[in-house]
């Protein structure tokens, strides 16, 4: 009964949906005041109904109801419990359902949460977003049911892959999804100001903490999936430039563009065109993603296995959805009028630097994702895009971006006179040349990208701490105000940006000391053999044999040794996977502050030993470290009520840094 | 014209789409030969029929022949199997078996199970041949004409359709 | 030697954690040849698998390919020779770093070309919001002036 209910619940919620599209546009179009002030009760409903939907498939996971097609195909009744909830999102189907959880908690959360807002304007975005969940429902009812009934039901599961059998399985893609999906929110708002043709300053301060908070859950869901690759795959790579990885970047960086970009329509009522075209931009790569992880199109380890005719339909979605939204923009922007001015070197000018940078990274993404896909379509036959490509396209054309971090929080909105912005940065900038040539030195060869790296992340550092000197010197100049006083008297939303620009910062770090500096040993151990890395000296204690809930497997214990010091001892095994038959290696790492020991098991060799791979990351955790700081700036700007304060009538530009 | 310039955006979207929509009939795993009109390359194999003999690429000289790379560890290659053996059976052109990366015990152990009417069976061990022919998976077969060229290459098993639509248009045109 | 150091130093090395312990030998026969092979099969593609280099991957062409890149390196061939080797029986498609042909001309430079357009617009836009300054500002200002007038006069009739 569970899975029928679900589906039912999962029909009403579409049915609810359509209403909540007429009932927003259609009511918005007409004015009819009744239907647009029903729309946030829609949404609430919807929400439910979806919730109750998913909650079904979940259970039917949890309970092994095997008579589920997508349970049988997905699990396994050995299947530890918090992985079987996690395998109700391991599949396309299920996937799909939570995409469609996500977009309708949104659209409660901007119901809820949104009561400044004047009610056309709510009624034009709940409305939008419901038609976007339209697309979603018939896909799924039509082509992908995650509760289609197995009959005569399977006696046990197929299992769920044993790459995503794992802790990050559980979280990575609901955040992730929370990210993506959060972007449809301040698509709804932006496509609400171009048909509305209320494109100001409100608008913005509106859409801002939306846009910051999903752009903090896709931080995170990039940083947890880039962390889980990296201790689950085995050999320690935490980013590969794959097509799925790239279609969750490409928004990202889109987003990033995005926040600033709203900022400055915020303050200064400037780049209001720009800002919405990026609105519908961020999500547009969104949906983008979305079929390029399901249609088959792009090879990739991430891709669900699905057919080219499912391929069609959601193209045909993203067709009518963005297609419509960049006609929309044609016809409405030019009427949209222009914003403040500003001179050449201005915070604006270099916010909208910022933009560039982002956007045609994020397009050189793009570009480098679906070119083999066009020279194929073209006949020109097949080609690879991979790593190589990316790494060599994308670093020159983020280095300025990051430079420019240094620069713009310091530079004054509409006129920045270069000599008082070269006098506040003269020793940022001597300081972070000078360390970054030597600190090399100190942690091994001297090497050019790892200076560069390291001149970035300190000037972005610096440069950081010489703001905040100089606003604490602000508020303190010619009143007694202690230093406490002072600091608390600055808004959080300044300490957020502080924090996800020093996130900046260390994420550099990490990513330039571990390139530089990791080291790699394979060697072949028996029992009581040590092998040497950077200060360690590690020594294979045993080897036992492993059984689990569903693999069987060995386990190494090797003690790590400083000197004469046991340091720590490290447990990684080697698993067979008995329903798949799949082999897994689970690495035994050691995470540190300043380096991670990794440690995986290969295969045994003939003579009794064992493959052991063995590998010093320094500062590797610094890159998750510094994802995390991002994010974190993220919310902490966002807590801040005068960050979140809607529509009051305030006047249009004030001057405050 | 100022509304022209905002159209840009929806232009670029629509080639895109058209170009992915093109996409989804294609297959990205499916890797072309750079082989094709260009000579086989030469090898020289043990015969898994007759110890210490060996076959080489030269003694096929002069006819038109089809090299079937298959494995008895392979599924997709019982699934041909039979046409293989059909077509071959026909006497068209001379079909040289391949036995890639397997035991020659079971190679043989498959072949009097499921039929063998290869002109000749060779034995490639390591797979360094088949690495020559750009072989990555099995079963992949190649059409070489008179000249040693290498005319046409199916990767996957082979169908009858294949073989009534590209591979006797191709043995006629290059029979001499 | 005499009898006190020679006890003095068994007691010295029976304190070591790694009495009777070997350092385990390098997998590979070569590390600095296994690195040559290292960096070339992070370029290399493993045809069979959803996206993998023949360094990442353990399907059986990617073993059987690294191990013929060891080879070839052995035999004292160049990376370049290595991968024109590949490309001649895999096509173009094995190489993860897209070779520059004339099919591949707009995908190199595509980024370079777009940051400059971006950036010809970008500068455009800057110019002009910085001209039009001085007449906006006028504007701005009356409207101020007019805003102030009208509250105050509001004021006076309330």
């Amino acid at each position: 009964m569970t899975p029928e209910i679900g589906h039912f619940a999962i029909i009403l919620a579409f049915c609810v949906s359509v209403l909540q599209s007429l009932f927003g546009l259609v009511g918005y179009a007409r004015g009819y005041a009744k239907w647009m002030s029903s729309v946030r009760r829609t949404s609430y409903l919807i929400f439910f109904l979806t919730s109750v939907g998913f909650a079904c498939l979940a259970i039917s996971f949890l309970t092994n109801d095997f008579s589920v097609l997508n349970v049988a195909s997905n699990s396994n009744s050995q299947l530890p419990w918090p992985y079987r909830l996690a395998a109700t999102w391991g599949s396309h189907e299920g996937s799909l359902l939570l995409w469609v959880l996500m977009l309708t908690g949104w659209m409660a959360a901007v119901a809820r949460f949104s009561r400044g807002i004047p009610t056309e304007m709510i009624s034009l975005i709940l409305g939008v977003m419901a038609t976007v969940a339209i697309g979603f429902y018939l896909f799924m009812l039509l082509t992908s049911n995650p509760f289609d009934r197995l009959l005569p039901p399977a006696a046990d599961g197929r299992d769920l892959n044993p790459l995503l059998q794992d802790p990050g399985m559980v979280i990575h893609p609901p955040m992730l999804y929370m990210g993506y999906v959060g972007f449809s929110v301040v698509f709804a708002f932006a496509i609400a100001a171009l048909i509305s043709g209320r494109l100001d300053t409100t608008w913005a301060r509106w859409s801002r903490p939306w846009t910051t908070v999903a752009w903090a859950f896709l931080t995170i869901g990039i940083a947890l999936g880039s962390w889980w690759a990296y201790y689950e795959l085995g050999w320690g790579g935490w980013w590969f430039w794959d097509p799925v990885e790239n279609a969750s970047f490409m928004p990202w960086l889109c987003g990033t563009a995005l926040m600033h970009s709203l900022l400055v329509t915020e303050k200064r009522g400037s780049f209001k065109i720009w800002t919405v075209l990026l609105a519908i931009i961020t999500f547009s790569l969104s949906l983008l993603g979305t079929f390029l992880v399901r249609s088959g199109v792009l090879t990739s380890v991430h891709a669900f296995a699905t057919d080219p005719e499912r391929g069609v339909f959601i193209l045909g979605f993203l067709v009518v959805v963005i297609g419509t939204s960049l006609l929309l923009f044609a016809w409405r922007a030019p009427k949209v009028g222009l914003g403040g001015k500003f001179q050449t070197i201005s915070r604006e000018s270099a916010l909208l630097a910022n933009n560039v940078l982002l956007v045609v990274a994020a397009a050189s993404v793009l570009l480098g994702t679906l070119y083999p896909l066009f020279l194929d379509a073209l006949g020109f036959g097949k080609i690879s895009v991979g790593p190589p490509y990316f790494d060599a396209v994308f670093f020159p054309i983020m280095a300025p971006a990051m430079f420019l971090m240094g620069v713009g929080p310091l530079a004054r909105w509409k006129d920045s006179p270069v000599p008082d912005l070269m006098q506040k940065l003269k020793w940022s900038f001597i300081v972070a040349v000078v360390s970054a040539l030597i600190l090399p030195f100190v942690m091994g060869d001297w090497n050019v990208l790892v200076s560069i790296g390291l001149l970035l992340a300190l000037w972005i550092a610096l440069a950081s701490i010489v703001n905040l000197s100089t606003r604490l010197k602000q508020i303190r100049s010619g009143r007694t105000v202690t230093l406490i006083r002072a600091l608390s008297s600055i808004p959080r939303s300044y300490y957020g940006m502080l924090l996800a620009h020093i996130g900046v910062a260390v994420f550099i770090v990490g990513v330039t000391l571990v390139n530089g500096y990791e080291v790699e040993k394979d060697v072949k151990m028996s029992i009581g053999d040590t092998v040497s890395m950077g200060s360690y000296t590690i020594q294979l204690d045993s080897l036992e044999d492993l059984t689990g809930p569903n693999y069987d497997g060995v386990e190494g214990t090797l003690s790590v040794y400083k000197g004469e010091r046991l340091v720590e001892v490290m447990y990684p095994q080697k698993r067979m996977y008995t329903v798949q038959q799949m082999p897994m290696t689970e690495a035994a790492i050691d995470t540190g502050f300043t380096r991670d020991l990794y440690i995986s098991l290969g295969e045994p060799l003939n003579d009794g030993s064992w493959v052991v791979r063995v590998y010093l990351k320094p500062f590797v955790d610094w890159i998750w470290g510094g994802c995390f700081l991002m994010a974190l700036g993220g919310i902490f700007a966002v807590s801040d009520r005068r960050y979140r304060k809607a529509g009051s009538s305030s006047a249009a530009a004030t001057s405050a840094p | 014209m100022k509304v022209s310039k905002f159209l840009i955006p929806l232009v670029v979207f629509l080639g895109v789409s058209v170009f992915l929509f093109k996409g989804l009939s294609l297959n990205p795993r499916e890797v072309p030969s750079p082989l094709i009109d260009k000579p086989a390359p030469a090898f020289s194999l043990p015969l898994l029929h007759e110890n210490g003999s060996t076959l080489s690429t030269n003694d096929m000289r002069g006819q038109v022949w089809l090299l079937n790379v298959f494995a008895s560890w392979c599924g997709p290659c019982l699934e041909e199997h039979p046409i293989i053996v059909d077509f071959s059976e026909r006497g068209v052109i001379p079909v040289l078996g391949l036995n890639y990366k397997d035991n020659p015990v079971n190679a043989k152990r498959w072949l009097e199970r499921h039929g063998d009417s290869y002109s000749s069976v060779v034995v490639d061990l390591d797979g360094r041949s088949g690495l020559d022919y750009g072989v990555y998976g099995v079963p992949e077969s190649f059409l070489i004409d008179g000249d040693g060229i290498i005319r046409y290459k199916k990767i996957g098993p082979l169908s009858q359709a294949d073989i009534e639509a590209d591979i006797l248009p191709l043995v006629d045109k290059y029979k001499r | 030697m005499n009898l006190p150091s020679i006890l003095l130093a068994l007691l010295l090395f029976a304190h070591s954690p790694f009495l009777a312990s070997e350092e385990a030998r390098p997998l590979a026969e070569d590390p600095v040849l296994e690195e040559r092979v290292k960096a070339i099969s992070y370029e290399l593609r493993c045809l069979v698998c959803q996206n993998q280099t023949i360094a990442d991957s353990n399907a059986g062409l990617a073993i059987d390919l690294r191990n013929q890149v060891r080879d070839m390196l052995k035999r004292g061939m160049s990376d370049t020779d290595i991968r024109e080797f590949m490309v001649a029986r895999y096509g173009d498609f094995v190489l993860y770093n897209p070779p520059v042909k004339n099919t591949t001309v707009l995908l190199w430079l595509g980024p370079l070309l777009m940051l400059v357009i971006a950036g010809v617009v970008a500068i455009r836009v800057i110019r002009s919001r910085s001209k039009s300054s001085a007449s906006q500002d006028l504007a701005d200002a009356d409207i101020n002036r007019a805003r102030v007038m009208l509250a105050e006069s509001d004021e006076k009739r309330s």
